[in-house]
């Protein structure tokens, strides 16, 4: 069975537009699953609703 | 106040390239006329000259410029005329800065085909207009998304104590450049750690100031978020002599304070009786060799420091930080990943690409999590005004170590040095990075303070150099 990591990298590089070779997507399917562990991470930390981004952009 | 580097084998100035001059020793000898700006310059040539080709710490070399530029200083001198209080002192930059004449690579392939930068940037400015010359531009991690200081394109800056290992990234010719003495001081840039871990590994001090402190303007960007621009020196107070002479707003850069200047060299001296240092707990006290516990006990040991506090949700901050990079670099390059895939560093390339598949609202929350993070690390801050934690895990690894085992568990190097420096710069704390002169390899240490308050940083760096607790040791084998 398709792992669904293999599939969202060729789903998300097409959607994109961004051309991954088949020897660079072992690489790049790595680093993602340390990206999305770390982001997990920060997603299972609940947060008031009412929490700004630290991004805020003041006029 | 004594503004001279307190741990310099000599307290000579000297003409001699082999000679290792604070910058303000240098810029005292010129206003005094013993010695020429011209002779200061061409000292640092040579010596550049001499050692670059065992360190690769530069990539350009603006020597016709700096020559030039020290003429003008010793007509001016001459002329009765007040030059600075950096005059005729050598400088480099991270070749990620704009250089007018060069194409500001970014320690990229691609860049390197722009055409030449039409004005330096704000801070090359600024230490010019102080009197400080450029002597030319520095090696880097390609795009700034590095921690080892290699380069595939122009090859390793390499550490001067030991040129079988890492200068440390992404600032690594820097690191290399001051660390080996090729120039008493240097420009760089910290996103994630890219000042603090090259100055751990090469044995040097190095300014992360507060975000927004100093100007950004026309130098080549990595992750708006969190990207700082910084000096290196071998000492507190040439640092903080750079970071004087730099301050100020500027419209150029949208995220820089519109605070007034607000000088340090002046208190450098002020001593630390009056403050309340803390070592960082908790996720600052894992995934730590032996020599960066033995660096953290020196430090505290010497500044009397003996609480602990535990600074909350470190390792998520951490975590927040890394997404937030990965995504913000993606965004940034995602014309180049689709037009120039292979002229990426692959291991770069690769990153970046995983970086552009981060779903948009996981950044979103880790953008918000900053925000609950910095007000709980602010609260830290009405109990205590300096932390200590560590800048490295470990002493400077060599040059290809891929991996690296942190309590227990193997994890590739690469990502993973900046484990303690990323939740410091996530929320913009100013840090000064002080060397520990560890044998055979120094080792760094944060010294983190509140926001806008670099001069309590720099106060306990000069402190801990008048103890003898921390220094930048002379290069060995150069």
């Amino acid at each position: 069975m398709a792992d669904p990591l293999d599939e969202y990298i060729d789903a998300v590089a097409t959607a994109l537009r961004l051309p991954i070779e088949e020897a660079w997507k072992p690489s790049v399917k790595a680093n993602l699953d340390v990206s999305l562990k770390l982001a997990r991470m920060v997603d299972e930390f609940a947060l008031p609703d009412a929490t700004e981004p630290a991004s805020i952009f003041r006029a | 106040m004594n503004s001279h580097c307190l741990t310099q084998p000599s307290p000579r100035v000297s003409s001699v390239p082999d000679a290792i001059n604070s910058a303000a020793d240098i810029a005292g000898a010129v206003t005094a006329r013993t010695m020429s700006a011209k002779e200061a310059i061409d000292a640092a040539l040579a010596r550049i000259a001499r050692y670059d080709g065992i360190l690769n710490s530069f990539t350009d070399i603006t020597a016709e410029r700096a020559r030039a530029r020290a003429r003008a200083i010793d007509t001016a001198i001459a002329a009765g005329q007040t030059v600075g209080p950096l005059a005729g002192v050598p400088f480099a930059v991270k070749n990620l800065f704009d250089v007018a004449g060069l194409p500001t690579r970014a320690g990229a392939k691609i860049n390197r085909e722009l055409p030449p930068a039409a004005r330096d940037a704000t801070l090359i400015e600024r230490m010019e207009a102080a009197g400080a010359v450029l002597v030319g531009a520095l090696n880097m991690g390609e795009y700034a998304y590095d921690f080892t200081g290699e380069n595939i394109h122009d090859g390793p800056s390499r550490n001067p104590h030991d040129t079988t290992r890492m200068s440390g990234g992404s600032s690594g010719g820097s690191g290399s450049a001051v660390g080996g003495g090729l120039v008493p001081i240097a420009l760089g840039s910290d996103t994630n750690g890219s000042i603090r871990v090259p100055s751990s590994f090469c044995g040097i001090f190095g300014l992360k100031p507060t975000y927004g402190r100093l100007s950004r303007a026309r130098s080549f960007p990595f992750v708006a978020s969190f990207d700082h621009l910084g000096p290196f020196a071998r000492c507190a107070a040439d640092l903080a002599l750079a970071y004087d002479a730099m301050q100020g707003p500027d419209s150029d850069d949208a995220a820089c304070t519109t605070r007034p200047v607000e000088p340090v060299t002046p208190r450098l001296g002020d001593g630390i009786g009056d403050l309340r240092i803390a070592i960082a707990g908790g996720h600052f006290q894992t995934n730590l060799f032996l020599e960066a516990r033995q660096a953290i006990a020196h430090v505290a040991t010497a500044l009397g420091a003996t609480q602990t506090v535990e600074v909350p949700e470190a390792a998520r901050a951490r975590a927040a930080a890394y997404v937030i990079t990965t995504t913000e670099g993606a965004s940034l390059h995602l014309d180049r990943l689709r037009k120039r895939p292979h002229d990426f560093d692959p291991a770069v390339r690769d990153r970046l690409l995983a970086g552009a598949m981060i779903p948009a609202p996981l950044v979103d929350r880790a953008q918000k999590f900053r925000r609950w993070y910095r007000e709980q690390v602010l609260k830290l801050f009405e109990t205590v005004d300096v932390l200590i934690a560590p800048a490295t895990p470990c002493v400077a690894p060599r040059l290809g170590q891929a991996t690296f085992v942190l309590d227990g568990v193997e994890l590739p190097v690469r990502a993973n040095i900046g484990l303690h420096t990323q939740p410091i710069s996530f929320i913009g704390l100013p840090v000064v990075a002080v060397p520990v002169a560890l044998a055979p390899m120094p080792i760094g240490v944060q010294i983190i303070a509140a926001p806008w308050r670099e001069d309590v940083a720099l106060r306990v760096a000069h402190a801990l150099e008048r103890m003898g607790a921390v220094s930048a040791p002379p290069p060995k084998g150069l």
